[in-house]
């Protein structure tokens, strides 16, 4: 029935397809300053524009690790290493999700100790990454020379921050290489859910003077919006099902705080070169919602890492 | 036989599908990633290939008070990527058009804001109207550490 289904045009464009990859594969792109993809080989034969017809195609970026560690030091946030997830947990995991979640959660507080220069600590959650990384088939995303790397260049903060963005980008890339978007995505929302959970166990009492923090805290029920649409793309994933089930329950709370965003003016420096993006957010979370926010978080993220 | 040479035929279709994405991703680690410099790059990985007069578009939350640079880039044999940020109302803020196709654009938010970058890969004029060209084409977010 396939077989009927397919006509001449199909055998004439695979078989040039064919000749363009038996092209690709004899040349040599490596000594070109850029990088050169061979789906042009492909592409550059006699496939007429006319017959191109994709969806456009949607990507949806959460806060990296590395990001939601930045934003919680601009914030005013202080280093404490005992809110982090010790790493004496990484033989309790040992289920896929388990290993996702907690590869993004070992990775924000990777991220957020080598902000604060806490280089030992970063190399132990560079190794348990390691760990649950491989322990995922991603392998040689971060291989033995970053851990020599970082312990090179414990005084260097800037290079540190450079080796943990290339782990990740290995990592992403690796998964999405591999067709296991699903995976990184629950990675991502490991990670997510640690920089919350740093971030509400830092404050006390949502009125005080940590207000830069809590405006941040309330901010991710913007990010919320991007988690819920990135999950619902591998909803038919069980994991991911459940996942999605817990950022739900914090989505319910989130509902009740008041973001309220105004209109964005763009304002051009022509001696720094960069652009700001003029508009206040007005927020409104009263204590007993920001309590209840901080419980949820807390169970959420203590339910991951048990 | 006939069923033969349509494996071997799609197994080649997905070999080079796999090829692609592995270029794809080199092209965004050796190129594209260079292109933040100095920022740090946030670790995400957002690239696709694309063909001519085909479009992407990305949705990520930017923070109060962080400083990024955005980078598009585009393997050969892409002739220009066009890039757009715009609001959530889709109200354009930035063009890389009117600034020669610049790959990059840096800026930082007052308020936190989800703001949705759009990619377009430009046809080339010159290139043959039977012709369609397709390439890597990357997303990628620096932030300033200090």
């Amino acid at each position: 029935m396939i077989i009927r289904l397919l006509n001449r045009n199909y055998f004439t464009f695979l078989a040039v397809l064919l000749a363009g990859f038996m092209l690709s594969c004899g040349s040599d792109s490596s000594k070109q300053d850029r990088v050169k993809v061979d789906v042009d080989e492909i592409s550059q034969s006699d496939v007429a524009k006319q017959g191109v017809q994709t969806a456009r195609q949607i990507f949806y970026s959460l806060p990296s690790p590395l990001e939601t560690a930045l934003i919680l030091k601009r914030s005013g946030a202080a280093y404490n290493a005992e809110i982090l997830n010790p790493i004496e947990n990484l033989g309790r995991y040992t289920t896929t999700k388990s290993m996702a979640l907690n590869l993004g959660i070992f990775s924000t507080d990777l991220s957020y100790a080598s902000l604060f220069d806490q280089t030992p600590a970063s190399i132990k959650y560079m190794s348990a990454s390691k760990k649950l990384a491989e322990g995922l088939g991603i392998l040689n995303a971060i291989d033995n020379s970053i851990i020599d790397r970082l312990e090179e260049n414990v005084n260097n903060r800037d290079v540190i921050m450079d080796i943990i963005s290339e782990t990740f980008l290995n990592t992403n890339s690796i998964l999405e290489e591999n067709d296991r978007v699903a995976i990184g995505a629950i990675i991502l929302v490991g990670g997510w859910i640690e920089g919350v959970y740093i971030a509400t166990a830092l404050v006390d009492d949502a009125g005080s003077a940590d207000f830069e923090l809590v405006e941040r805290i309330v901010d991710q029920k913007v990010s919320l919006l991007t988690i819920v649409k990135l999950l619902e793309q591998y909803s038919d994933n069980p994991d991911v099902q459940s996942v999605l089930s817990d950022v739900s329950e914090l989505g319910v709370i989130y509902d009740k705080i008041q973001v309220s965003i105004s209109h964005i003016e763009v304002v051009n420096d022509d001696t720094s070169g960069v652009a700001t993006l003029r508009g206040k957010n007005v927020v409104s979370v009263s204590p007993k919602v920001f309590q209840e926010l901080k419980d949820k978080v807390k169970e959420v993220r203590t339910k991951y890492i048990m | 036989m006939r069923s033969f040479i349509i494996i071997l035929l799609t197994s080649a279709l997905a070999f080079s599908s796999f090829t692609g994405s592995a270029q794809c991703k080199s092209f965004a680690k050796k190129v594209c990633r260079l292109e933040l410099k100095p920022y740090i790059h946030d670790g995400n990985y957002n690239a696709a290939i694309l063909s001519e007069g085909e479009d992407a578009e990305l949705f990520k939350t930017f923070y109060a008070g962080q400083q990024y640079r955005i980078a598009v880039c585009g393997s050969e044999p892409l002739y220009s990527i066009e890039f757009q940020v715009m609001d959530v109302d889709r109200t354009v803020l930035y063009s890389n058009k009117s600034n020669g196709y610049k790959p990059t654009w840096d800026f930082k938010v007052e308020g936190t804001q989800q703001l949705i970058i759009m990619v377009k890969v430009n046809e080339n004029a010159s290139t043959s109207a039977e012709e369609v060209k397709s390439g890597c084409v990357a997303i990628m977010f620096g932030l300033k550490t200090d």
